[in-house]
């Protein structure tokens, strides 16, 4: 049976409302803070393939959650699961509860929650628009058409992004002008121009040389100050550097290990975890 | 094994690849011909087209009207006809086709439902063009009382040209990347306004090069149009009304061979006409071919 390190205190045969207070308990005390997100139960096919088995986590609203696990061990997929991303893929399917401000999220709408939940891509998807249309393009789906604010906004989490500076001068450029690790950083304007709670990032720095991805890292650390960041690496010393917190899953889809970072790199309870860490598969 | 087995086996082994050989050089030499043979007869036709139109091309051939029973003065009319019955049918087909391929490719993505509708799709591509022409007759000349017009004409050309157009603007908007669409999806955007503001303006130039070939495949058509729209010799050969007969240059060379009492006064002048009608989907093709080269290299993803 996988550690879930939540449930290693949790009486599995209390109710629901109990077992959810009893995970928030433990997320607060573990993490000092409150979760955003609560996972219960998840397990997801594709088709007939089962990609994740039982996975239960609270995700801290607080700091930088990292996803790890070896290479199709379902990581993007958990990730697309938060924004109900998976349904473009035809015969994708989750079960389970995602708790997300007092709803299950799959049961929810995918349009009005993704509003609320961004997401980065693991490689820079910008349209093939102005930069200044780009980043419009959020606020604009929600008929935002006042040019001021517009501006406004754009500026802001252009701003945010760490990227107002450079492109400042060249709005009306296309997006394609700028380079690979400016794109990945338009992109992240790009999601927080819609106000989200939360940005879903699935490897962004994949695509990146060592330079850009540092400065992705560094964004996504800022942004943690305000929103969730929950991201995927297959890089440990990226998850050292960015994470406040990691979950580590296993090839077979299930979710090994959880908690803060630091402990989890320096005393993984999980063997198989601690065999991942020292790279010894995946 | 002796050294005289060793020899034997090795030179069993050298006349294996040898005849192996021999054959990849019978089959290079044999479709090297073939293809010479088609490229010959392509080379043939536009020789033959050009050598006998050569005494009829002229300016006053390209830009005025026929006269003295088509014997004399030009094919304009038939040119501005042409452009004019197969630029309205792309008119008339496109919304039908760009709806169709938009459901296609961006809805329907449940299994025999799709396929059936694909396979109606491309069996319409199939169906002989005068069976356009026959329907055409009974449902736009007469339910719907076009009368033997442009008009008619116009919409039978786009009933036959609606597979090509939809297959066409369908491989466009496949084309477009997944993650432009899911970029956009994830930002909140419903379905139908990410294909409205994300997958439309990228597909664009490919769904209207795309036309621009399906325009070039119609202009030749004589079935479809000759019992809707067309007419040889009309009192008036300039088209002035969507509900009025209409010049064309295929029609045009069927009367000049099969309803003129002047066939062999004429021969010049129906080489002109195949030698014009030529040209024009020459112009066509190069515009659609050029026009994607261009936009290919703009592509930035
Ligand atoms: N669209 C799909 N259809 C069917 N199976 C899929 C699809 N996408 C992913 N899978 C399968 O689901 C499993 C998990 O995939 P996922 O992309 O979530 O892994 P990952 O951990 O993100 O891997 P990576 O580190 O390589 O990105 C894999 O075994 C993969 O084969
Ligand atoms: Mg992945």
């Amino acid at each position: 049976m996988v550690k879930r390190p939540e449930h290693r205190e949790i009486d599995a045969t209390a109710g629901r409302d109990a077992q959810v207070d009893a995970t928030r308990a433990w997320v607060k005390r573990t993490f000092y803070g409150e979760t955003i997100i609560e996972i219960w139960d998840l397990d997801f096919f594709y088709g007939r393939n089962r990609v994740l088995h039982d996975v239960s986590l609270g995700i801290p609203k607080d700091g930088v959650t990292a996803i790890m696990g070896p290479s199709g061990c379902g990581k993007s997929t958990l990730l697309r699961t938060l924004n109900r991303m998976y349904e473009v893929v035809p015969g994708a399917r989750a079960t389970g509860e995602v708790i997300f401000e007092g709803e299950n999220l799959l049961k929810s709408d995918p349009v009005i929650l993704r509003h609320k939940i961004g997401m980065v891509f693991q490689r820079p998807n910008p349209f093939p628009k102005s930069i200044f249309d780009n980043v419009a393009y959020g606020p604009r789906i929600h008929g935002l058409r006042n040019r001021r604010k517009l501006a406004d906004l754009v500026e802001d989490a252009l701003h945010r992004a760490a990227l107002w500076d450079e492109v400042k001068d060249r709005l009306k450029d296309s997006a394609f002008s700028l380079s690979g690790g400016q794109q990945q950083r338009l992109c992240i304007a790009r999601a927080l121009a819609v106000r989200p709670r939360i940005l879903l990032m699935d490897e962004p720095c994949s695509a990146l040389d060592p330079k850009a991805s540092d400065r992705i890292e560094h964004t996504a650390r800022e942004l943690a100050e305000e929103l969730t960041v929950i991201i995927v690496t297959h890089n440990l010393q990226q998850a050292g550097r960015v994470s406040d917190n990691v979950a580590v899953l296993l090839a077979d889809g299930e979710l090994a290990e959880f908690g803060p970072t630091r402990s989890i790199f320096e005393s993984p309870q999980d063997e198989r975890v601690a065999d991942y860490l020292c790279g010894r598969f995946g | 094994m002796t050294v005289d087995q060793e020899i034997q086996k090795e030179q069993a082994v050298m006349q294996e690849r040898r005849k192996r050989s021999m054959t990849q050089w019978a089959a290079f030499v044999l479709l090297g011909i073939g293809s010479l043979f088609g490229f010959f007869f392509l080379a043939f036709i536009l020789y033959w087209v050009i050598s006998q139109s050569a005494s009829a091309i002229s300016w006053e051939f390209l830009t005025a009207a026929p006269r003295d029973m088509a014997r004399a003065g030009g094919i304009a009319p038939m040119i501005v006809g042409s452009i004019y019955i197969t630029g309205g049918a792309l008119l008339v087909a496109m919304p039908f086709a760009l709806g169709s391929a938009i459901w296609l490719s961006e809805y329907a993505w449940k299994g025999w439902w799709l396929r059936a509708i694909r396979i109606g799709v491309n069996t319409l591509a199939g169906v002989p063009s005068i069976v356009f022409g026959l329907v055409g007759l009974g449902l736009f000349v007469f339910v719907f009382d076009f009368g033997v017009s442009l008009l008619a004409g116009m919409c039978t050309l786009a009933m036959l040209s609606l597979p090509i157009l939809i297959r066409a603007s369908e491989e466009a908007l496949r084309s477009v990347p997944r993650s432009f669409r899911e970029g956009a999806l994830a930002l909140g955007a419903t379905r139908w306004y990410m294909i409205r503001t994300v997958v439309l303006p990228t597909a664009i130039p490919g769904i209207l090069t795309g036309s621009v070939l399906g325009m070039a495949r119609a202009i030749g058509e004589t079935a479809p149009i000759m019992f809707t729209a067309t007419a040889f010799m009309l009192s008036n050969p300039w088209p002035t009304s969507l509900f009025e007969k209409v010049a064309t240059l295929p029609y045009h060379l069927f009367g000049l061979i099969k309803i003129s009492q002047h066939y062999n006064e004429t021969k010049a002048i129906q080489y002109g006409t195949v030698f014009v009608l030529m040209v024009v989907v020459t112009l066509l093709n190069l515009t659609a071919i050029i026009w994607r080269t261009r936009v290919r290299r703009k592509k930035a993803w």
